[in-house]
């Protein structure tokens, strides 16, 4: 995904001359071909999160179009006021690109676990928040993110997500949901690169004989209200996938507006990440199996809530 | 050496001090103290004749940029772009009432030339160099000027700025340090070891100068010292005195938060202007 966005800002670079890469002492390599083509927009800002976001405000005040990149907590929650008051506030077209979603960089412990990031962030004003599920995504994203004009986060993976599409998707539009697997028993939305498991996880109980919609809900600010309307009288279990604490994120989300639509008569599942810092070594397959996040046990989830079972 | 302009900037500063007295007067409002220390580094600024051209749209990023970084002197600003004509006066009359958009903070995109919403400290100096690499990536001369306090520079992000502003040899930009040595509730010296600022910002590789913060002609001389800097950022510590103007009110921290009462008012007053 790390790549897609490298590749895909270098390209989108030259056809729009605003384009200026900030980053804080990240990404060894990474951006080589950029920095090769365009070495007066790139700025290496140091380890030093919240002048970047502020340099990036500034530069956004006289017409640019500055990206922010750095690991997940570092450019959202170590500058969260920097994006709130000079970002937000002022309505700038900031894009602030978070590496490591969730629990990408596992191993490396909870300073770089990013599972807050999206309640933070979407609860400012005037932000974007999107969540990427593949590189190809991480793309299309980007294209439209440089249309849009508004401060944005954006929520990257790290690399070697699995792909959930073929080739960059031609609906992508921001605050529209992509319909990634037909179904009919369960409506499972999830958001981010955890959809590969989400993925995985409904063709696991297709398997048991139970049909999943999957939607990729890249969105989350923007959200796709018109969709989660169209879901709710179709099906009777929905289903929140998401690597991200279940406070102010996608499953709190769609609850909020089930909760507070009364007609709605769907039941609610939602599946992320607990209340607690996670603590193990070890990669973020390891991980996501540990804290049931993973394909099997969302497959195992779902059926025990459908079924009517207690949570296991 | 003293200017014949330097006794208009005088009256003309005489003038903005009544105004945001009778301003906190009027609205009970906080911050007066901190007002007065640097009215007269803002006067010389936008009212001395010299090539800074900070209130004129039409040339784009050719303007240069003011930055009130230390926001809860907003008052003043008020009052200083009042009577520079960007708004009417009588708006005045609507700070910190129900409603209106004088705000005790500057606010974002609702006053022009208020380019940047302050009241958080640290924020401005970033969004300030910000605003210098932009100048320097279209080729643009114009200059940019920062405010902070001296209470500011407790924030970390002041730093993380000074730093990126030298490395990337922002000779554009001037930060100037309302130095009134006093923050919220306590001595500056005494809350956090900070002293010998301009050996500080030279330590990271600034051009600095020192100079009385309510001497019109040292003002002036340390802004053309700024405007020779050829590869370096300029730091002007402006030496100030909190409630300057006013000789119940100076370097007494009480007027950090009081307002003054109609006899304080006509005190003032009377002291102003004789």
């Amino acid at each position: 995904m790390r790549n897609a966005f490298a590749d895909e800002i270098k390209n989108l670079a030259g056809i729009n001359e605003n384009i200026v890469m900030l980053s804080g002492d990240i990404g060894n390599r990474l951006f080589d071909n950029f920095k090769e083509k365009y070495a007066d927009r790139f700025i290496n800002c140091g380890v030093a999160e919240q002048n970047m976001t502020g340099v990036a405000a500034g530069l956004a005040l006289m017409g640019y179009r500055p990206f922010t990149y750095t690991i997940g907590p570092f450019v959202t929650t170590r500058c969260l006021e920097q994006i709130k008051i000079d970002v937000a506030y002022h309505n700038l077209p900031v894009t602030v690109v978070a590496v490591g979603a969730g629990l990408s960089y596992a191993g490396l412990g909870p300073t770089h676990h990013s599972c807050e990031d999206v309640a933070f962030l979407s609860s400012i004003p005037n932000m974007q928040v999107i969540c990427p599920a593949d590189r190809w995504e991480t793309r299309a994203a980007l294209r439209a993110i440089v249309e849009s004009n508004c401060p944005t986060y954006l929520r990257l993976g790290k690399k070697g997500e699995p792909d959930i599409h073929g080739a960059i998707p031609k609906n992508f539009s921001i605050g529209k949901g992509i319909t990634i697997k037909e179904g009919s028993s369960v409506c499972v939305i999830s958001s981010g690169t955890i959809v590969s498991e989400a993925l995985d996880g409904s063709k696991l109980l297709e398997k048991r004989g139970i049909s999943s919609l999957l939607i990729n809900m890249h969105s989350i600010k923007p959200f796709d209200y018109q969709l989660l309307q169209q879901v709710s009288t179709e099906f009777d279990f929905i289903v929140t996938i998401e690597e991200h604490t279940l406070f102010g994120g996608l499953g709190s989300l769609v609850a909020h507006w089930m909760a507070t639509n009364p007609q709605v008569k769907s039941k609610l599942l939602t599946i992320g990440t607990p209340d607690e810092f996670y603590k193990k070594s070890g990669s973020q397959k390891y991980a996501r199996e540990q804290l049931r996040i993973d394909a099997k046990n969302i497959a195992l989830r779902i059926e025990n809530f459908i079924s009517g079972k207690t949570f296991p | 050496m003293e200017q014949k302009a330097d006794h208009q900037l005088k009256q003309i500063a005489a003038e903005i001090r009544y105004a945001v007295i009778e301003t906190s007067h009027r609205s009970k409002s906080a911050h007066l103290a901190s007002c007065l220390s640097c009215v007269d580094i803002i006067t010389e600024l936008f009212w001395r004749e010299n090539d800074l051209n900070f209130f004129d749209e039409s040339i784009g990023a050719d303007r240069d940029h003011f930055i009130l970084s230390k926001g809860h002197a907003a008052m003043l600003l008020y009052v200083a772009l009042a009577k520079k004509g960007i708004f009417d006066a009588k708006e005045l009359l609507t700070y910190n009432q129900n409603g209106g958009r004088l705000a005790e903070h500057p606010p974002a995109n609702l006053i022009p030339y208020i380019d940047v919403a302050t009241g958080s400290l640290g924020h401005g100096l970033s969004v300030g160099v910000g605003i210098s690499m932009a100048k320097k990536l279209r080729g643009c001369n114009s200059k940019v000027i920062v405010v902070v306090s001296d209470g500011e520079i407790n924030e970390g992000s002041v730093w993380e700025a000074t730093m990126f502003a030298s490395r990337n040899l922002l000779n554009n930009l001037c930060l100037i340090v309302d130095s009134n040595k006093w923050q919220a509730t306590d001595r500056v010296e005494d809350v956090l070891h900070i002293d010998n600022l301009a050996d500080k910002w030279a330590a990271f590789g600034w051009k600095t100068i020192e100079v009385n913060g309510h001497n019109f002609a040292e003002l002036r001389e340390s802004v053309e010292f700024f405007k020779t800097s050829k590869d370096r950022p300029v730091v002007i510590i402006a030496n100030t005195i909190k409630g300057r103007g006013i000789s119940f009110m100076e370097d007494d921290n009480n007027w950090h938060y009081r307002s003054p009462n109609e006899q304080e008012l006509s005190k003032c007053k009377k002291e102003l202007f004789g």
